[in-house]
């Protein structure tokens, strides 16, 4: 009964998948499409990668958007109970590896965000490259993954997406609209944008890692 | 250069980050947010109710490269409603969460929520509306689990996942567009697309995904856990609004981006499934053993009704007749949002009170609780759809212009479902009037209780009595 | 041409077998694997759609599958805390 189900799910979704091959066979054909336009206009967003252009110009309230997903999943899991506790203390050759990859890791991610400007790179790379920082600490024995205590760590998830919106709400009080930035700031307040997300990415990700509700710090040395 | 669609938006997505960074002051905070929402939310229907359309280009690049905002009359006015019914829900959590664990935990979803049921009704854009359903999609189960029993967090799993894949769904139907068209803004969709097996494809999986995400039967089985197990006004927001965002949202993908391809053969297979979630829901809501279950099963048969629109909606030529029955949808959807709102706050209410909500042991509520129990009394009237609610008049129009197109069959389904929604809603009053000595006291907690009163209140009277309004809104001539 | 239809072909099956995945096998995990496998069919679709032949990519897919990866990101590990908040409450009970 059950082998049947399965049978005629296959069959089905097979046949989707078949038909949607049929339709794309057709489709791929060189139609209007948007990348001409966005490399024209490339010049107008202050920066010269046109990924970055995508993400921080034209399509911004996604990224902002985007970003408030992110805190709406660490924000859910904090409040699905306390973390388990973490692992046990690393022994000497991963604790020195963990001092050596930690650093590279933080200033891996500076560089990307950096360079996210003008070749492949941003702040979503550079940000998972601080969380997988956190996460490196935290399967090397620290409880907390080397994030900041608590009242600190629920300001800085925030920060990204309270920059954004605070650039948007600037942009529209000085007269060009929500999220349009004068053309001689836009690199910098893209720059500022991105700086916070990369925080914000970095320490929501490592968060949720931990993966529970961050304890007051009367309680983190519990059992161990 | 004041920018009200941005700001409906923003507000409170700043309100969810501030709750988020200063949890000891989350209740006042949110509150504050909440009024500030209505306030933006006012100022875009105003806007709408003098100027028919409004639309803001973010960052100024416009449509096809950016992300625009619109607002019209239809979104305006479930825009309306949803605020009202969040600032009811808001008022309401200040009483019904106890200070300190769960009280920080909500505030920032719940407002996050919002801002994403705003960006969803506003939005023009095909993939932003993918990133605002995840958003929308993510804050509900996380707030549907916050009881923390066993079953609130089993079926927000399950609501979390179906919800996943339906966003899938809805991503690969966009990225077929966007292969095919070039663009992603409705508007501008809406007069590339052609009759072609890509367009179609697209239609098809973007409709079932939001069908599985507004639970259309027979799509509905995770409705009904998800919804009655979440606490009060976190079931309230979900029946209310988060599932009628979804179907606004294949609304308009049917009426303004696909209408080239909709066929009287898939407009009648969305009826039928409408016809079959209305006569099974209400069913099953007549069957339930406890209250907010009921309601749950209710709501699975009210987007049943409004599925009921498609067929004779696409059936129609352009014009009054056409408008009125626009109208009517709308009354409809706006009168389950009070109506159900109000169900689920006061149902929670006779939860906490009773210690449970098994229907069958209801009684003496209408003593204990005159108030809640009159809430229920009102709310199940709209439900019903029994003058002088709005759904009186939308169920009215509806069955008058299902006979003037023709399809007279559409109004079998409305009449059971009206039939076994008496029986469903009175099977509750019969419960909660048990022979005792009447009533002192009206009202006995002013801050839960009378949010699902007004809630309640509106869904029978204001929007029954005062529905003209709503044609001068959506811009047309005409009205009851 | 050919290699988009190669590219964009292989994220449609990757989609239905993440598909067939979701709707056969019960377990938590499994059901998140395939999620995330239906993703990577429709992230690969639209990298497959950025590439024209001799032309310079389409930016603009391209920042729709970075969104997609971190909305992906997020629901997974939203779903996964819970998956673990159910184990927890049946080991204690």
């Amino acid at each position: 009964m059950r082998r049947a189900g399965t049978l005629v799910i296959g069959a089905l979704v097979g046949l989707l998948a078949l038909w949607l091959l049929w339709v794309l066979r057709d489709a791929l054909v060189p139609t209007p499409r948007l990348a001409e336009l966005a490399l024209r206009e490339l010049s107008n967003t202050g920066v010269s990668n046109p990924v970055t252009g995508v993400l921080l110009a034209y399509r911004a309230y996604d990224t902002l958007l985007e970003l408030a997903v992110l805190l709406a999943a660490l924000l859910g899991i904090w409040s699905l109970g306390a973390a388990s506790p973490g692992f046990q203390p690393a022994g000497t050759v991963l604790r020195g590896m963990v001092k050596l990859v930690v650093p590279l890791l933080i200033l891996t991610g500076g560089y990307l965000l950096w360079v996210g400007g003008h070749a492949p790179g941003g702040a979503f790379q550079a940000g998972a490259l601080l969380g997988a920082a956190g996460v490196v600490l935290r399967l090397a024995g620290d409880a907390r993954a080397g994030l900041p205590p608590v009242p600190v760590q629920r300001r800085l998830v925030v920060a990204g997406a309270g920059v954004f919106v605070l650039v948007g709400l600037a942009t529209m009080a000085f007269g060009t609209g929500f999220l349009s930035y004068p053309h001689a700031w836009s690199k910098w307040l893209i720059l500022t944008i991105e700086t916070a997300a990369t925080l914000a990415i970095g320490v929501t990700l490592a968060a949720a890692y931990v993966g529970g509700q961050p304890q007051p710090p009367s309680d983190t040395d519990g059992p161990s | 250069m004041l920018d009200s669609l941005a700001l409906a938006v923003s507000v409170p997505l700043i309100g969810a980050l501030l709750v988020t960074a200063v949890p000891g002051r989350a209740q006042g905070l949110g509150l504050l947010a909440a009024l500030a929402t209505l306030a933006t939310v006012g100022l875009v229907t105003a806007e709408v109710w003098q100027q028919g359309s409004l639309r803001s280009d973010l960052g100024g690049w416009g449509a096809p490269l950016g992300i625009s905002l619109v607002a019209d009359g239809l979104s305006a006015a479930l825009l309306a409603m949803a605020a009202l019914v969040a600032l009811a829900v808001s008022v309401y959590a200040t009483g019904y969460f106890r200070r300190g664990e769960t009280d920080t935990h909500f505030w920032p979803l719940w407002l996050l929520l919002w801002a994403a049921l705003n960006g969803l009704l506003l939005a023009a854009d095909l993939f932003n509306l993918y990133v605002m359903l995840e958003l929308l999609g993510l804050t509900a189960a996380a707030l549907g689990a916050l009881t923390g029993t066993k079953a609130a967090v089993e079926a927000s799993l399950r609501y979390l996942l179906v919800g996943l894949l339906g966003s899938l769904a809805y991503l690969l139907g966009v990225a077929l567009l966007y292969t095919a068209y070039g663009t992603l803004d409705m508007a501008l969709l809406g007069a590339a697309v052609r009759p072609e097996p890509i367009a179609a494809s697209a239609l098809v999986l973007m409709t079932a995904g939001l069908a599985l995400k507004a639970a259309l039967f027979p799509m509905h089985f995770w409705l009904p856990p998800a919804h009655a197990n979440a606490p009060a006004p976190v079931s309230a927001a979900l029946s209310a609004l988060v599932v009628k965002a979804a179907f606004y949202l294949m609304l308009r993908l049917w009426l303004d981006v696909f209408a080239p391809l909709v066929t009287p053969w898939a407009a009648g297979l969305m009826g039928l499934l409408g016809a079959m979630a209305v006569v099974w829901g209400s069913w099953r809501a007549l069957r339930a053993e406890r209250l907010k279950l009921m309601a749950a099963y209710s709501t699975v048969a009210q987007i049943g009704y409004l599925c009921l629109f498609l067929p004779v909606l696409t059936a129609l030529p352009t014009g009054d007749a056409r408008d009125d029955l626009l109208v009517a949808l709308l009354l409809m959807a706006l009168t389950h949002g009070f109506a159900k709102a109000g169900l689920f706050l006061a149902a929670g209410l006779v939860q906490r009170s009773a210690g449970h909500d098994r229907i069958d042991d209801l009684g003496g509520t209408a003593q204990h609780m005159p108030a809640t129990t009159f809430s229920i009394a009102l709310a199940g009237i709209a439900l019903i759809g029994l003058p002088p609610s709005g759904s009186f008049i939308g169920k009215w129009i509806l069955m008058r212009s299902a006979i003037e197109s023709g399809q007279w069959w559409w109004i079998l389904p409305i009449l059971i479902g009206t039939l076994l929604a008496a029986a469903y809603i009175f099977r509750v009053l019969s419960r909660a009037f048990n022979l005792e000595p009447t009533p002192r006291r009206f009202v006995t907690q002013a801050r839960t209780e009378v949010p699902a009163l007004l809630l309640a209140l509106t869904a029978v009277a204001v929007l029954g009595l005062a529905a003209r309004p709503l044609w001068r809104l959506l811009g047309f001539e005409g009205g009851l | 041409m050919m290699t988009s239809l190669l590219y964009g072909g292989t994220g449609v099956i990757l989609f239905a077998l993440g598909l067939w995945a979701f709707l056969v096998y019960e377990p938590l995990l499994r059901k998140l694997i395939a999620l995330n496998i239906m993703g990577s069919g429709v992230f690969h679709l639209l990298i497959a759609i950025a590439e024209r032949g001799a032309l310079p990519p389409d930016p603009v897919p391209h920042a729709m599958v970075l969104t997609g990866i971190v909305v992906a990101v997020s629901a997974t590990a939203l779903a996964l805390a819970m998956g673990r908040r159910l184990e927890d409450d049946d080991d204690a009970g």
